[in-house]
């Protein structure tokens, strides 16, 4: 049973999501929905043991299954987790739940459809994370544009299609030329996909650079940065709550997950010689970004844009090439996970109510939902950065350690406090206070039970993490500092 | 010559017998009774199957004075001819009924060309190549002129005639001039010969640009693919599955032979015509097909696109390449069968679904169906997990492996380009509404084939190990 737990947490979802699918139409809607809730549940629970049983004192692959799977190609099954996946394992698991819950009422058409892509999407997911071969984090890494696009396509609003198309071709583009520096490196390799064994391959440089440019569009596409970012608000805006939710919370996070499994450890001499490329980039999502999500009316393209100006900073903390920036930007993307989350949820909760994301359309709402009005606000808070919420903490220790290499990116780093108090507050005060002015806000109801219990979950995540990270930081730790210095070496033949 | 000497080139005598057999038979009992033919072509087909899987030989065995030769890759790859011509007899058999085209010519000609293609896959002997490629080649022709009263069919099948035929005069041409160079046309013996050295550089290489133009002719590589857009629209659909499936197995037999075996140690010369080949097919299909709003012209594009991506396997000129070329074309030939079974599966009498905008809604119609559908179009769009990504992972491998990793960028800006059309068929089944509202009315057992194929698709994708063994043994036994 130990020894199968990745296993579980990758199949069990996909297995379920199988079994959603089965009941077909939506005569069975209310047994889709039960039978999605209790295969998230069930994922979720078999993902915990992946916790309460890691040793935080090795960066060493931890609950590793290895089999052979296509051995004409030497690609094996072989799955492992250290203390930079566990997290994001935990994380998607945690969050699947959280859709299936969200979408109980809101999705009534083609339900179990709806809830199968999520649950095989989060298996998927999973899959990406626990992949220690080349091939298998592929096929699991392209695999879930699949279910995502049918997300976005079938369940969208009224630009759907052109955001689904957009979504997918982008990130297909950036992928495949990540399978071509693959197919090389296993040459390169001496006929081997392990993934490990790729970290310690020497590799020249000019070699070394064009796979840094391939890594570069494959992971920054999902991340997504500046300025390949344009598919992410036109997918949100047009996808569910749920699907936005995914996005948000789990998607990007494969992309800059990917940069510390596969872009710095398997090229660290070109990451190290190109780190200014990508930390420029990342300042200009994080300052540029930031002043474009000031300018928007819509609520969900708004929380869009700070996602990129937010992953800025997880880009920017992983080529800082120091510890604090690591450790930041790793908790900074599993903080981004549940505010994104809980933002995103909140407009969902408004949209069923009003059918309108602009926020002209609202104002007044605490007269109406004061319960979710406090809940917002501690998610806008978390969202601008304030201390306490686990928004505070990546970033803190990002502009930190930013300001040990370089005062200046330090300093633009800095003007998020800024720009994001700035757009996040006043989207607030436009939303939640003032007078009562559209008629349709009078109508309003406030927050029901699963709504409620939705929120206060994303609430205490937010507070514990942003109170104690400790935790979180202890099982990052040894894995971040042993990869860091696995990167400070040169692989240079 | 003794009687064993046959006993290689059984699966061939038998399926003779028996498309002699069933013209009679069919001939006999009219019109009432067709139902026999059919049973007795798939009967033919099983028969053959057992009777290769009985002489399964695990290395190559050369006989008919050298004319003929069993071995592993010729076995394997009859087993898939077999295999996908059931198919093609199971899927079109209630649309050829509706269209007054369900008649003993048409199993007799399939059965022949079948014949024609186990012959080309077996052959070791620029005669007996020939032989079997115009004798599948006839076959074809007769079949999309079936449709005698269409002139769209009539026009397509005198197309395909007149440029079949050219083609396999370059062929003849570019053989006579190796046979010139050498002094052989067994394909062990130009081999041999060509090892040796020569000192006739000139008509060799002359040679073979005439037989690779012949070849390119044969799989619809671009520059030499007009014909395929045009044949694949104007045959009637079931022929269009026929085409479009078993003879591109049967191609690649043919062109792994020559070039492989007969011209290896010509690798240089003739890879990097391939190379432009492989390129401009690509390049061209995957644009071309992202124009079109017929299903069967998109598909006919997207072949043109996939035979380059197979090119790609076969210019490596390595066993890898080889098996990855094998791979490719097994893999090309379902994903074939189900997109063109499924225009078969949604016609009806007086209905034709060759419309992009017919698969509208698909999702609401029959969700089943559209699901089998979604499976082959994210397969021939190369995305995992399905089969199709190892398809396209073993081309690219072997090209990486001689060094051309531009190429493998190449492909791969292709094939992005080519996911566009195939998402855009997903798309219309499952975002728009639909347009028609007739439930699907297929029989149970073309339902039941049309699941198995798109699952097929799916657990060669999840598990691909078997199929990938089969390919890279029956390479390396016969190589």
């Amino acid at each position: 049973m130990n020894e199968h737990i990745l296993s579980l947490v990758v199949w069990i979802p996909i297995a379920a999501g199988a079994l959603v699918l089965a009941t077909g139409s939506d005569r069975n809607a209310a047994l889709a929905r039960w039978l999605a809730l209790i295969g998230s549940l069930l994922g979720l629970i078999v993902a915990i043991p992946l916790a309460t049983g890691f040793d935080t004192g090795t960066s060493a692959m931890q609950f590793v299954e290895k089999a052979a799977w296509i051995p004409a190609f030497n690609v094996n099954y072989h799955l492992g987790v250290d203390g930079i996946s566990m997290p994001l394992v935990l994380l998607n698991s945690f969050t699947t739940v959280l859709v299936v819950i969200a979408g109980w009422q809101v999705i009534q058409d083609k339900v179990a459809q709806y809830m199968a892509a999520f649950l095989i999407m989060s298996g998927l997911i999973n899959g990406a994370f626990a992949a220690l071969d080349g091939i298998l984090f592929y096929v699991f890494f392209e695999g879930m544009l699949i279910p995502l696009y049918l997300i976005v396509g079938v369940w969208g609003g009224p630009n759907r299609v052109y955001a689904a198309f957009k979504f997918f071709l982008y990130t297909l583009a950036g992928s495949l030329l990540m399978l071509v520096a693959f197919v090389y490196l296993y040459y390169q390799a001496g006929g081997s996909f392990d993934i490990q064994t790729w970290h310690r391959t020497p590799l020249g440089m000019t070699a070394q650079t064009l796979m840094f440019l391939a890594f570069l569009l494959a992971f920054g596409v999902k991340v997504p940065m500046w300025p390949v970012h344009t598919w992410l608000p036109d997918a949100h805006v047009e996808a569910p709550t749920g699907g936005s939710v995914v996005l948000a919370a789990i998607t990007l996070k494969v992309g800059a997950y990917g940069f510390l499994r596969f872009m710095l450890p398997i090229v660290p001499d070109a990451s190290r010689e190109l780190a200014w490329l990508v930390i420029a980039l990342s300042l200009i999502a994080v300052a540029y970004i930031g002043l474009v999500a000031l300018a928007q009316s819509d609520m969900k393209k708004l929380i869009a844009y700070s996602s990129v100006a937010h992953m800025g900073f997880v880009t920017l903390g992983f080529f800082l090439f120091n510890e604090l920036g690591w450790t930041g930007g790793l908790v900074q993307m599993v903080s981004h996970g549940f505010v994104s989350a809980a933002l995103f949820l909140c407009i969902g909760v408004m949209y069923d109510r009003l059918h309108s994301r602009q926020i002209k359309d609202y104002g007044g709402l605490v007269n109406r939902m004061p319960v979710f009005a406090a809940f917002f606000m501690l998610f806008a808070m978390a969202n601008a950065g304030l201390p306490a919420t686990s928004g505070f903490v990546g970033e803190f220790m990002v502009i930190m350690a930013a300001a040990q290499v370089n005062f200046w990116y330090a300093f633009v780093a800095a003007t998020t406090l800024i720009t994001g108090a700035a757009y996040t507050l006043w989207m607030y005060k436009r939303v939640v206070f003032g007078k009562v002015v559209n008629p349709k806000v009078e109508a309003m109801t406030d927050l029901n039970g699963r709504e409620w219990l939705l929120m206060a979950v994303l609430a205490l995540c937010v507070l514990a993490l942003g109170l104690y990270p400790k935790p979180l930081t202890d099982v990052m730790h040894v894995s971040v500092v042993d990869l860091l210095a696995h990167v400070a070496q040169t692989k240079l033949p | 010559m003794s009687l064993t000497s046959f006993a290689p080139a059984l699966p061939e005598i038998f399926v003779l017998v028996m498309v002699s057999s069933i013209l009679l038979i069919d001939a006999a009992l009219g019109e009432k009774r067709r139902y026999v033919a059919y049973g007795l072509s798939l009967l033919t087909l099983i028969g053959a199957a057992l009777l290769t899987l009985r002489d399964f030989s695990s290395m190559p065995v050369l006989t008919l004075g050298g004319l003929f030769v069993d071995d592993p890759l010729s076995d394997v790859l009859k087993l898939f001819l077999y295999l996908a011509t059931a198919a093609v007899l199971v899927y079109s058999r209630d649309y050829l009924r509706q269209r007054g085209l369900y008649r003993g010519e048409f199993f007799v000609l399939a059965l022949f060309a079948l014949l024609g293609m186990m012959v080309m896959v077996s052959a070791s002997h620029f005669l007996t190549l020939y032989l079997g490629l115009e004798l599948l080649s006839l076959s074809l022709y007769a079949m999309v002129a079936l449709q005698r009263d269409s002139s769209v069919a009539t026009e397509a099948a005198m197309k395909y005639f007149v440029l079949g035929a050219l083609a396999s005069g370059m062929l003849l041409y570019g053989m006579s001039m190796i046979y010139g160079v050498t002094g052989s046309l067994s394909l062990g013996g130009i081999a041999q010969n060509l090892a040796d050295g020569t000192d006739l550089r000139i008509p060799l290489v002359f040679g073979i640009v005439f037989i690779v133009a012949g070849l390119a002719f044969k799989l619809g590589a671009v520059p030499f693919h007009m014909w395929v857009p045009d044949v694949y629209h104007g045959a009637p659909t079931a022929m269009t599955l026929f085409i479009g499936s078993a003879p591109k197995i049967a191609a690649f037999a043919f062109v792994v032979r020559i070039l492989g075996q007969g011209l290896e140690s010509q690798v240089t010369e003739w890879r990097d015509m391939l190379v432009i080949l492989a390129v401009l097919s690509m390049a061209l299909g995957n644009f071309a097909a992202i124009a079109q709003s017929n299903l069967k012209r998109m598909f006919a594009y997207s072949t043109i696109s996939h035979m380059g991506f197979m090119l790609l396997g076969i210019l490596a000129g390595t066993q890898n390449g080889y098996g990855g070329a094998m791979f490719y074309v097994i893999v090309y030939a379902l994903m074939s069968l189900g997109g063109f079974g499924m225009i078969l599966l949604l016609s009806r009498a007086g209905f034709e679904a060759d419309r992009l905008e017919d698969f509208k809604g698909l999702n609401r119609r029959n969700p089943w169906l559209a699901f089998v559908m979604l499976l082959l179009m994210f397969s021939m769009a190369g995305i995992p997990p399905t089969v199709g990504f190892y398809a396209k992972l073993a081309v690219l491998q072997a090209v990486v492996e001689i060094g051309y990793v531009w190429l493998a960028v190449a492909a791969v800006v292709f094939s992005l380009v080519g996911a566009f059309y195939y998402l855009r068929v997903v798309k219309l089944m499952y975002f728009d509404a639909p347009a028609d509202a007739e439930p699907v009315a297929a029989a149970a057992d073309t339902r039941l084939l049309m699941s198995a194929n798109g699952l097929a698709v799916l657990a060669l994708g999840i598990l691909p190990q078997p199929l990938m063994a089969v390919c890279v043994q029956a390479i390396g036994a016969s190589f």
